[in-house]
């Protein structure tokens, strides 16, 4: 019973929140209730027994990606956006097409089948620790698609630079 | 013990949120913002997934989205620095340029 109440705290924060971030007038408030609504998300990998993720989800998320955007905004000028329509015309449409995927994902929820159990269970990881287990797997299994990560942020770092310079 | 089914119904439930956040709002900031929020509510599901399953792929894979993440945001607020740059707009309304 505690841990369904728990889920529907995060559950029913979580979709508030997220609804809140689209419909700010100001892209300020809205970074800030995003980063409310990633501190749950973090509490909500807690509670599924990983940790590392949700520490990393507090440090790069909510240190790293939000303060760029709030960067971002206080480069650009808001004094029109207060005043300016928040939606598109057409929002009518949006919102219809986003209900119906919905409805058409909820309808495919019920039939899923649980795939076969791994090797990882919960004993397993709490002996060799959360860390040490995902580090193990990404170190053997996934190197090469690690060393692919790190080129996506290079290509990143690079890319930002060159769009983001004076043309000289 | 929690089902499956409410984790994955939450994840979709956010994703679709963010998606009518990218569909409807006109300020291109809050629409990356929206793209963010879809990529979170994958996280969501694919570390309950990793959960239920006892396989620790799914979390690896939350890297991998985490990465992809990170550098979607600084490529994305560069464009649009240099869109500021060029043009003082951030509706997407009143970006037209490429209409034929």
């Amino acid at each position: 019973m505690l841990p369904k109440l728990f889920f529907g705290y995060f559950a029913i924060v979580m979709i508030s929140l997220s609804l809140v971030v689209i419909t700010r007038r100001n892209p300020v408030h809205s970074v800030l209730w995003m980063l409310v609504l990633f501190f749950h998300i973090a509490g909500l990998y807690l509670f599924l027994n990983a940790e590392f993720i949700a520490a990393v989800q507090i440090i790069l998320y909510a240190g790293a990606i939000l303060v760029l955007f709030l960067f971002v905004i206080m480069m650009l000028n808001l004094k029109e956006e207060i005043t300016a329509e928040r939606f598109i015309g057409e929002w009518p449409i949006g919102v219809a097409l986003a209900i119906s995927i919905l409805m058409l994902i909820f309808f495919s929820i019920s039939k899923i089948t649980a795939g076969p159990q791994g090797q990882h269970t919960i004993e397993a990881i709490k002996a060799e620790t959360h860390t040490k287990a995902i580090g193990k797997v990404l170190y053997t299994e996934y190197l090469f698609p690690f060393e692919i990560a790190s080129l996506i942020l290079l290509i990143a770092i690079v890319g930002a630079i060159v769009l983001a310079k004076k043309r000289g | 013990m929690v089902p499956l089914q409410w984790y994955i119904g939450l994840s979709a439930v956010i994703f679709i949120i963010g998606m009518a956040g990218f569909m409807i709002r006109r300020n291109i900031i809050i629409m990356l913002m929206s793209i963010e929020l879809m990529l979170n509510s994958v996280n969501i599901s694919l570390v309950a997934f990793s959960h239920y399953l006892q396989d620790l792929r799914g979390q690896i894979l939350v890297f991998f989205i985490i990465t992809v993440a990170a550098a979607e945001a600084a490529i994305g607020l560069a464009i649009l620095v240099a869109l500021f740059k060029n043009k003082a707009a951030v509706h997407t309304d009143e970006i037209t340029e490429m209409k034929g």
